[in-house]
């Protein structure tokens, strides 16, 4: 029940953000209807829970988040000199980690986490090792060192 | 005026960055580097872009609603990327390397 709770606010805080109606009654009753038809509907079938709803997540995304935008931009920014400088090398290249969440949700952080990353993409999961191409010896170098695994791993928690 | 100056500098930098993508689709030799040339306009693209867009947004539910493109962008364009590249390895493609290694994160 508490995730259905925490679906009907978070519905309802998004209805009014996008809609930026505060003081018309019969359009804040409509959209009350709509957020209790969507709940009624997600209950019914049953996909209200930790994965649907995951509340232990955002606490560790605050800050992992800032530290994920710094890697992006540096590693956007090199990709991007190799791209329109001849003289600067690529060298791709496929390699292997495995991931240390213990969760679908941290894995599905993690391989979206490197994809996002320019130079490193996420080809193909299985179970928990997860193959990625990388465009350069230093991207690749930067996912073995496992930093972005560990962080990942700090944001599922332990809930 | 201020906002003006950043807000143009910003779109202008993330116009940049998706255009060197774009040459980055043409320029690198196979499909698995291609993509890497389409996440640059990707995510510094757009998120620049966006970013900028928030500077000249006349009031705050605007920007709520640029920030939810971005968020929405950051969850969907690694997934499709994602889904694109092993659709291309399930199919058969091998991208095009140097060498493959068997590696364990020190986790």
């Amino acid at each position: 029940m508490t995730y259905a709770a925490g679906l009907v606010a978070i519905l309802a805080g998004v209805w009014l953000l996008l809609s930026g109606y505060f003081d018309k009654p019969l359009l804040l009753g409509l959209g009350a209807v709509s957020v209790a038809l969507v709940v009624f509907i997600s209950l019914r079938m049953r996909i209200v829970d930790d994965e649907g709803l995951p509340v232990q997540l955002p606490a560790g995304l605050v800050r992992y988040l800032p530290w994920l935008v710094i890697e992006i931009v540096k590693a956007n920014v090199d990709v991007a000199l190799r791209i329109i400088r001849p003289d600067l090398p690529i060298r791709p290249r496929v390699i292997r980690v495995r991931a240390g969440q213990r969760t679908d949700v941290g894995r599905v952080i993690y391989a979206n986490s490197i994809t996002l990353t320019p130079g490193t993409v996420t080809i193909d999961t299985e179970g928990d090792h997860i193959t990625i191409h990388a465009l350069t010896e230093e991207a690749a170098a930067g996912v073995l060192s496992g930093e972005m695994d560990r962080r990942v791993t700090r944001v599922e928690g332990h809930g | 005026m201020i906002l003006e100056i950043v807000s143009s500098v910003l779109v202008i930098a993330g116009a940049v960055f998706a255009v060197i993508g774009g040459i980055g689709i043409v320029r690198l030799p196979d499909f698995f580097s291609r993509i890497h040339g389409a996440g640059i306009t990707d995510t510094l693209g757009a998120g620049l872009i966006l970013t900028g867009l928030m500077f000249l947004s006349p009031d705050w539910t605007v920007t709520v609603k640029l920030v939810a493109i971005l968020v929405l962008l950051g969850i969907t364009s690694p997934t499709a990327t994602h889904a694109l590249a092993n659709a291309a390895l399930e199919t058969g493609l091998r991208p095009d390397v140097d060498e493959t290694e068997e590696a364990t994160s020190s986790s």
